[in-house]
């Protein structure tokens, strides 16, 4: 790895120079492990384990339900059951894996806005970041057909309305809808394909995981001040860092024991907390559930493509001058979508010279009302559309789009930001004063 | 400040909206203290066997419970039968035997049959199936010590019929206001001692209703009780573990942070 100066590994014994000169592995496991690691980081840093956990967590559950699941829709919701009822801790490897889907995208959002308090979208963490997002949308995929699978009402209707949303597309939607589903309805093929998907897709994102540490490793991590580590020296950057093994892998195994002591609560004691009662009722194409949701991970943004609908004047406008090929439902999909997109562009929307939040007194404000913003989009996508949720889903659209496309690129140029520390160990030594006279390493 | 005093109204609308949602849709269901709720709560065995008992005389005539294997209600953690009163059990039923292109006496590695009548809904899942708490503000917190209300919503189901009849398309409806639309299909099914219990316990609607819900709830999660029993051992040890954790990060990082070793 490049960027920080710091020892590399060298082959000691004659078999392990016999192996480095063939393969580098035990190189590559020591530098990725040894990287030097900025000391400051706070407790919003810790989320990353739990990520690489979840991923892990999943394929390992997952591939064990494979081994008692039938993707056919006459006989997979009757094999859940099975896996439910005769396969030995059957119940509990299930449950594991349908709560394991909230954990990973609990852990997600906050990792993602831990990123974008902090900066570290900025440069040059661009490919860091732009990766991150193709791992949450394909995440968000993976949940999504996942769900699916148990083939109950939700899983049904949701797969219906979900892949309607590609059929609002002009001229090329329909057709993509039928080779989404492989026919014209929801039904044996679509469920065949979506396990198929389901299956492949952790893979790939486990491959996007490995690029994802890559990029951060080559730029080095990003901390509380934004501020680089000093690459001037070895000694130098030895003052600002500490190695990741075994002060951060220690620290944030720590944190993941705390997060599975409050995951096996919820498996162990409210499994179907966040799942939904319609879900334990077979899937029936005769029979539309009363309220169609989706999982609360996708609420936000649920919610922004409900938010859009045809008496929106800004809809009613677009749809006047492209004359009317951009309906309300058009409107919506493109919203739900740039949602998303805003948020990846963020590196080249946000405009200051300082990169933590930190140190940016206006910002602060802009990004707590964005995080309230999520949760209220999140709140409006399981409501009931009324006139006031349709009121509030518009603002709070509004907003999210306002802050990455308005406030960040503006705000940049117009606040003026404190003076971030000069380096991480002043930053460290402010909050462990005894720290100055430690005896250096 | 102003920003402040927004956004606690924001969010103080938000939550009053919540409640005042959440308290519509939940004025129906009241609350059955259940042995089986909370993280300890355990089946009452005797509860299970009389709640089976009810399903068998009464809710079997239409409703089925095809996913549940009739040699389940031996487990331990469900009814508890012992092997010989299960395979007596298993042998009143008729079960439809696919090979042999007929029905034939059930045995006990068959599942219950499934509904006799075409429009009622197996019950093997239905405890799962329907919430009747969603609370608070909707967001149903309160399954960590009342369950999700499922086997509540059916037993407030049994017991709310009015009286009143309507008809529609020929059918006639039954009023019954915890049904989503006010009127069902299903006649009252109970009434004042249409079982009698082996044990003696006085079979009231109230009653037999609390024991149906019971059975209905068992037979949509069996294995209820291993699953809190695995929660709590893995609660247990993580806890354990992140004191560890917690005591070795300490003593890690105190030379960096320049704190006395302990």
């Amino acid at each position: 790895m490049s960027g920080i100066p710091h020892d590399h590994y060298e082959p000691k014994t004659g078999g392990e120079k016999w192996v480095h000169k063939r393969l580098p592995i035990v190189g590559l496991v020591y530098d990725t492990l040894m990287i030097p690691t900025p000391k400051n980081l706070n407790w919003w840093w810790i989320w990353g384990i739990v990520l690489a956990y979840c991923l892990v967590h999943m394929i390992v559950t997952g591939i064990v339900l494979v081994m008692h699941y039938t993707p056919h829709v006459d006989y997979a919701f009757a094999s859940v059951e099975h896996i439910m009822r005769d396969v030995n801790g059957g119940h509990f490897i299930r449950y594991m894996h349908a709560n394991g889907a909230s954990l990973f995208f609990f852990a997600v959002y906050i990792h993602i806005f831990r990123g974008l308090f902090f900066g570290s979208y900025k440069a040059p963490r661009e490919i860091t970041w732009i990766v991150g997002m193709i791992i949450y949308l394909l995440m968000m995929a993976t949940g999504f057909m996942g769900y699916v699978l148990p083939w109950g009402q939700m899983s049904f209707w949701g797969a219906t309305v979900i892949t309607g949303l590609f059929g609002a597309i002009p001229f090329i939607g329909e057709p993509i809808q039928m080779w989404l589903l492989g026919g014209p309805a929801v039904d044996n093929a679509t469920l065949n394909r979506f396990f198929s998907l389901h299956y492949l897709l952790p893979f790939v994102i486990a491959g996007l995981v490995i690029v994802h540490i890559w990029a951060f490793h080559n730029t080095g991590n990003n901390n509380p001040t934004g501020v680089d580590v000093r690459t001037g020296s070895k000694e130098e950057a030895k003052k600002d860092t500490l190695p990741f093994w075994p002060y951060f892998v220690i620290k944030d195994v720590f944190a993941l024991a705390v997060v599975l002591a409050v995951f096996f609560a919820i498996v162990g004691f409210m499994p179907n907390y966040l799942g939904h009662p319609d879900n334990y009722i077979m899937a029936n194409p005769l029979a539309t559930p009363a309220h169609i949701v989706p999982e609360w991970y996708f609420l936000p943004f649920y919610a922004i493509l409900r938010a859009f609908t045809a008496d929106v004047w800004l809809v009613q406008l677009v749809s006047f001058f492209t004359g009317g090929i951009v309906d309300a439902k058009f409107f919506g999909v493109v919203a739900m979508f740039g949602a998303i997109a805003v948020m990846a562009l963020v590196p080249w929307l946000d405009t200051s010279s300082v990169r933590s939040g930190r140190y940016r007194p206006v910002f602060k404000w802009f990004f707590v009302v964005l995080v309230i913003d999520f949760l209220g989009l999140m709140w409006v996508g399981s409501q009931t559309p009324t006139t006031f949720t349709s009121w509030f889903s518009l603002i709070a659209s509004a907003y999210w789009f306002g802050y990455f496309l308005v406030i960040l690129p503006l705000l940049g140029l117009i606040e003026k930001p404190l003076t971030p520390p000069a380096t991480i160990e002043d930053d460290f030594i402010s909050h462990y004063p005894d720290a100055a006279k430690a005896p250096a390493e | 400040m102003i920003k402040k005093l927004t956004l606690s109204a924001l969010a103080a609308l938000v939550l009053s909206v919540g409640s005042a949602a959440a308290a519509e849709s939940e004025a129906h269901i009241h609350d059955v203290d259940f042995s089986f709720e909370g993280p300890f709560g355990k089946f009452d065995q005797f509860q299970l066997q009389r709640g089976l008992q009810v399903y068998t005389e009464v809710c079997s005539a239409c409703h089925g419970m095809k996913f549940v294997p009739i040699r389940t209600i031996g487990d331990a953690g469900g009814p508890g039968l012992p092997e010989d009163q299960v395979r007596a059990f298993a042998s009143n039923w008729e079960v439809w035997d696919p090979e042999l292109r007929d029905t034939r006496t059930a045995l006990a590695n068959d599942h219950f049959p499934e509904s006799a009548l075409p429009n009622a809904p197996d019950l093997s899942l239905m405890a799962k199936a329907r919430a009747g708490f969603h609370g608070p503000f909707g967001l149903g917190i309160n399954q960590f010590v009342k369950g999700i209300g499922g086997p509540e919503y059916i037993t407030n189901l049994l017991t709310a019929y009015t009286g009143e009849t309507t008809e529609m398309a020929g059918t006639t409806l039954y009023e019954n206001p915890v049904f989503a639309s006010g009127y069902i299909a299903m006649t009252p099914p109970l009434s004042e001692d249409i079982v009698e219990y082996a044990d003696g316990t006085p079979a009231t609607v109230e009653q037999m209703a609390e024991d149906v819900s019971a059975f209905l709830m068992w037979a949509a999660e069996p294995k209820m009780m291993a699953r809190k029993q695995a929660g709590f051992v893995g609660v247990t040890f993580l806890a354990l573990l992140a004191v560890l954790l917690y005591l070795t990060n300490k003593r890690l990082w105190a030379p960096h942070k320049g704190k006395e070793q302990h």
